[in-house]
């Protein structure tokens, strides 16, 4: 119990980081100095300070979206076992409940987008939907093969078990399903924190945008709310994607909560890269981009099912 | 053992996805050779250790479906000033989604059929039979000469692939015999494809439909 | 050693035609070496099945008769090529020669093959050998009938041999002696055979093959290429590459029946004639390219020889004849409209009128040709159809024997109208007569005189391989 809020305490505290080093390691990568790592610390307190401004064609829609945001994203955050044993909160079928969670955050976020009456708002919407209902099958395709291989749907079990049985012995039986689950889960990231090749957050060009169009309008702490949100974001994916990975119940609560540090660094850097090496797809290979990683999770799924 | 042959059958599952899902023809010709090469490099990693008779099969096949014949139709559509589109009748996404259906079936359909024990292997025969699927679905789907070609191409390979089971009963001559078969047919159609070319200055399946009653 | 002469003569032929510059030389080896396959045949024929080790290459009744038709069936287009013209470039297509005697040593492979492995290598071998034969340069629509021939053929190939690989299995799996895809140890060992393996691999192999037949519904290549292609090419295709596919399809039959599977095998095949059947019925009305017309009715006679082997007892005696009778018929019809092309310039039937008086031994030898295949006595086909259809009635098909007659009047009905019109219409103004040259006439005139003799009498020797061949496929003899 206690090694679960030590984690999720960690983690919230640490969120931050994660984009800046993204950010950084995508700077270096292209030659140039880049912002500093905890550069997205300032920018909250900085906004948490400010007041909020709101257009006059908005209703308590768009105040309240940003509130949802966090407060949804907080809740998934207890949803699952940081510390690579259990989550806070755990029941069965929590997975589905982590996703739909975080979906009704995202739908607040539309809605508050929408609620501004512009069309650029009204696009980035439309267009961050779509790929939301391609992505959350490839979720979804990937916890079921979690769920098969634990035999269990709580996000606790399926990433709080030895998924590979002795890690001296490396089971192909397993270990390549969990690979294609591995891959899927980082597309998935990719689409749901709005990085390229999925979305481009550093482009200034409102019709290309896809997500930075939603927060365009909001501002001061309504703004710090959806950055630190997106920040959480990013971190539980990736735990989830390092539980996959890398099973830490046999660890010693310390040493795990070392790895779970360690794996979102490597993540984070590993989004710099890609976002440095790719560029961002066109916006009709975005959905087959997705359904390709889908595919490899439903290879997964058939795969553990024979 | 198994395990790098089970490795190399997975990454044959996933080079069906790309080709299943590429959008571009080079893409297409590239995959083709990557699975030829993989097919080519199983007979050594099955059956207990290379021995004379799977070297020489394992050097033929990936010199000919890893090498020369994706270099061949390379050059078959050189000489095109094509779009190098590769333009599916039912879009890529639903090509995943059959690809995906197939390779179902097909494991399904494998568990269902009975094999010795020495011969059944958990994942050969289904990423067999999967294999000459999606070869059957790039035949169906695609509209350019260039891609049926290499739909018959994977169509042959999955075949290959279950003709692995059974080394002991299928013999060298026979294998060789295939395989020469195989290249000598791709060899007439890129030929063919290229002579296409010239007549119609497109390499467009669709048409070559003018023959009908 | 014979039967490797078999083999390896046409294969020596092809090579050293491949090396003649000059036609007539290319020609010289043509003749050469079909006559010289002829002759070894004869002599296998009189001195009787010589014994291979191995037991891969062997001559049986079945395999026997297939060949004797192809070999017939090559002399008789060898003699037509000398004077053919091909149209285009007259230095183009130097490899004509050498792939016609190729294709003769794949068809013999083919025939005497006993290993299923090698016969697939053998059918293979018939289409990679046939597919340049059809192309003709500068003719656009030649080359999409070779693109749809190559494609669909060896799509269907690859999934016969998809059932060569299951038959292997079958084998595996139910742990039989013998040396595997050996036909004699898979007859002989038939009752262990696995009998879910078997059911697959005929239905790969049926369909494989039975593409390279011509049955519907992978007949689609078969209008094209035998429309497109050179007339003498048409001839062979039609007479003898169809039937080799037709035997690697009773090769797979031998085996389910052995193998106690013979009530799945069965309405398989009658499946797959009753719909070639139909279908060629449907597209032989109002076809008005009158060599696609003779292609409709190849798959037409493709789904009788299936419905035969389906009905078993006599009428598959009457298959095993009707695939001699319409395979020379049909030979005979597609190199007279090589005439007919040449003469008139159009391949569609209305433009050619008055056959018969302005190329006279052509058009009594089409008018008869047509005859003979439609099923009118005295020629060989009606005594095969009758034997069919007998035996349809004894084994209980009376149903199916009537759908047979009723498809078979519509095809007559279409064809006649067509060729009757070609052949008897009124000559068209300032038509020359056309003085024929004896190459071109000579072996339709053979043949066509042969069906008439067997209609009439069929000699004891044929006889005995016919009861034989229908024997071991489970028929019987009259």
């Amino acid at each position: 119990m206690s090694s679960a809020l030590a984690s999720l305490v960690v983690v919230l505290l640490m969120a931050p980081v994660l984009p800046g080093l993204s950010a950084r390691t995508k700077a270096i990568l292209t030659g140039r100095r880049g912002q500093p790592v905890l550069q997205l610390y300032s920018d909250l307190g900085r906004l948490l300070r400010k007041g909020a401004v709101y257009g006059t064609a908005t209703t308590w829609m768009f105040a309240l979206a940003p509130v949802v945001v966090l407060a949804t994203v907080l809740c998934a955050a207890l949803l699952l076992p940081l510390d690579g044993r259990a989550a806070l909160i755990r029941f069965s079928g929590d997975a589905v409940a982590f996703a739909y969670v975080l979906a009704l955050g995202r739908l607040a976020l539309v809605l508050g987008a929408m609620d501004t009456g512009s069309s650029f708002e009204a696009m980035g919407a439309s267009r961050e939907v779509t790929i939301a209902s391609f992505a959350e099958p490839a979720l979804f395709l990937a916890l079921v093969v979690l769920a098969v291989l634990t035999d269990s749907l709580s996000l606790s079990g399926m990433l709080g078990s030895r998924l590979v049985p002795g890690l001296e012995g490396f089971q192909m039986a397993a270990a390549a399903p969990l690979g294609l689950v591995a891959i899927t889960l980082f597309v998935v990231l990719l689409a749901e924190t709005a990085r390229v090749p999925v979305d481009d957050p550093a482009t200034h060009l409102e019709l290309t945008m896809i997500h930075e169009v939603m927060i365009l309008d909001h501002s001061g702490p309504d703004l710090a709310f959806l950055l630190y949100a997106g920040a959480v974001k990013l971190a539980l994916f990736g735990s989830i994607l390092v539980g996959v990975v890398v099973p830490r119940a046999p660890l010693a609560p310390w040493l795990a909560l070392v790895v779970l540090v360690g794996g979102l660094v490597v993540v984070a850097v590993l989004i710099g890269v890609i976002e440095s090496v790719t560029a961002r797809l066109r916006l009709k290979r975005v959905p087959q981009f997705l359904v390709a990683a889908a595919t490899l999770a439903a290879l997964g799924v058939i795969l553990v099912l024979r | 053992m198994t395990q790098i042959s089970d490795l190399l059958l997975l990454a044959i599952v996933l080079v069906n996805f790309a080709l299943l899902g590429a959008t571009r023809l080079s893409t297409t010709i590239r995959a083709v050779a990557v699975q030829g090469g993989l097919l080519g490099l199983l007979p050594l990693v099955l059956h207990g250790g290379p021995s004379l008779h799977a070297v020489g099969l394992a050097v033929g096949t990936v010199a000919i479906k890893g090498v020369i014949l994706p270099r061949f139709l390379t050059w078959a559509i050189r000489e095109a000033a094509l779009r190098r589109e590769v333009e599916p009748r039912i879009g890529f996404v639903g090509s995943l989604l059959l690809g995906v259906v197939a390779v179902a079936v097909a494991f399904a359909v494998a568990a269902r059929l009975p094999l010795p024990p020495e011969l059944a292997r958990p994942l050969l025969v289904p990423v067999a039979l999967a294999t000459v699927m999606v070869g059957f679905i790039i035949l169906t789907t695609r509209a350019k000469a260039v891609t049926l070609v290499v739909g018959y191409l994977v169509l042959e390979n999955g075949i290959y692939l279950f003709g692995l089971t059974l080394t002991e009963q299928v013999p060298f001559l026979v294998e060789i015999g295939v395989l020469l078969d195989v290249f000598v047919g791709v060899f007439i159609m890129g030929i063919v494809v290229f002579h296409i070319n010239r007549a119609f200055d497109s390499l467009d399946a669709e048409q070559l439909a003018q023959l009908t009653d | 050693m014979l039967l490797v002469a078999l083999i390896l003569v046409p294969v020596l032929a092809a090579l050293g035609a491949a090396f003649q510059p000059r036609r007539a030389g290319r020609l010289v080896w043509l003749l050469v070496g079909t006559g010289l396959h002829a002759a070894l045949l004869v002599a296998t024929w009189t001195i009787g099945p010589p014994a291979v080790p191995g037991g891969w290459l062997a001559f049986d009744p079945l395999g026997g008769l297939v060949l004797s038709l192809v070999s017939l069936l090559t002399v008789g287009v060898a003699t037509y090529t000398v004077g053919f013209v091909r149209p285009g470039d007259p230095r183009a297509g130097r490899a004509f020669e050498s792939c016609l005697l190729a294709f003769l040593a794949a068809a013999s492979l083919v025939a005497l093959s006993h290993h299923l492995g090698l016969l697939w290598v053998g059918i293979e071998a018939t289409t990679l050998a046939t597919a340049p034969l059809i192309y003709q340069r500068d003719d656009p629509h030649s080359l999409e009938a070779v693109w749809k021939y190559l494609v669909v053929c060896s799509v269907g190939i690859a999934l016969a041999l998809l059932g060569t690989f299951f038959l292997a299995t079958a084998q595996v799996a139910g742990a039989v002696a013998g040396r595997p895809l050996v036909l004699d140890d898979l007859i002989q060992h038939g009752a262990g055979l696995h009998g879910a393996w078997v059911r697959a691999a005929f239905l790969f192999l049926a369909v494989g093959f039975g593409t390279k037949m011509g049955l519907a519904p992978l007949h689609t290549w078969l209008p094209d290429a035998h429309g497109e292609a050179p007339a003498p090419v048409s001839a062979l295709l039609s007479g003898a590459l169809l039937n080799c596919a037709f035997l690697g399809v009773l090769r797979a039959f031998q085996v389910a029946n052995a193998a106690g599977e013979g009530d799945f095998a069965r309405p398989v095949l009658l499946g797959l004639g009753l719909l070639s059947l139909a279908v060629a019925a449907v597209f032989v009305v109002r076809q008005d390219n009158y060599k696609r017309l003779l292609a409709y009715s190849s798959v037409e006679h493709m789904g009788i020889l299936a419905l035969g082997t389906g009905m078993g007892g006599l009428a598959m005696y009457g298959s095993l004849l009707h695939m001699l009778g319409s395979s020379i018929a049909k030979a005979v019809l597609f190199l007279l409209a090589g005439n007919i092309l040449a003469a008139y310039g159009s391949k569609l039937a209305h433009d050619v009128r008055g056959v018969v008086r302005r190329m006279p031994i052509s058009g009594v030898l089409f008018v008869l040709a047509f005859l003979a295949i439609t099923g009118s006595p005295p020629f060989v086909p009606f005594m095969s159809e009758l034997a069919i259809l007998t035996g349809a009635f004894k084994s209980g098909h009376a149903v199916m024997a009537v759908a047979m007659l009723a498809l078979q009047a519509v095809v007559f009905v279409g064809m006649g109208s067509a060729f009757l019109g070609m052949s008897l219409g009124a000559l068209p103004e300032r038509a020359p007569r056309i003085r024929e040259r004896a190459w071109l006439v000579a072996a339709p005139a053979v043949l066509v005189t042969v069906l008439l003799v067997l209609g009439l009498h069929i000699p004891a020797a044929l006889q005995r391989a016919l009861v034989a061949a229908a024997g071991s496929l489970g028929g019987v003899g009259p």
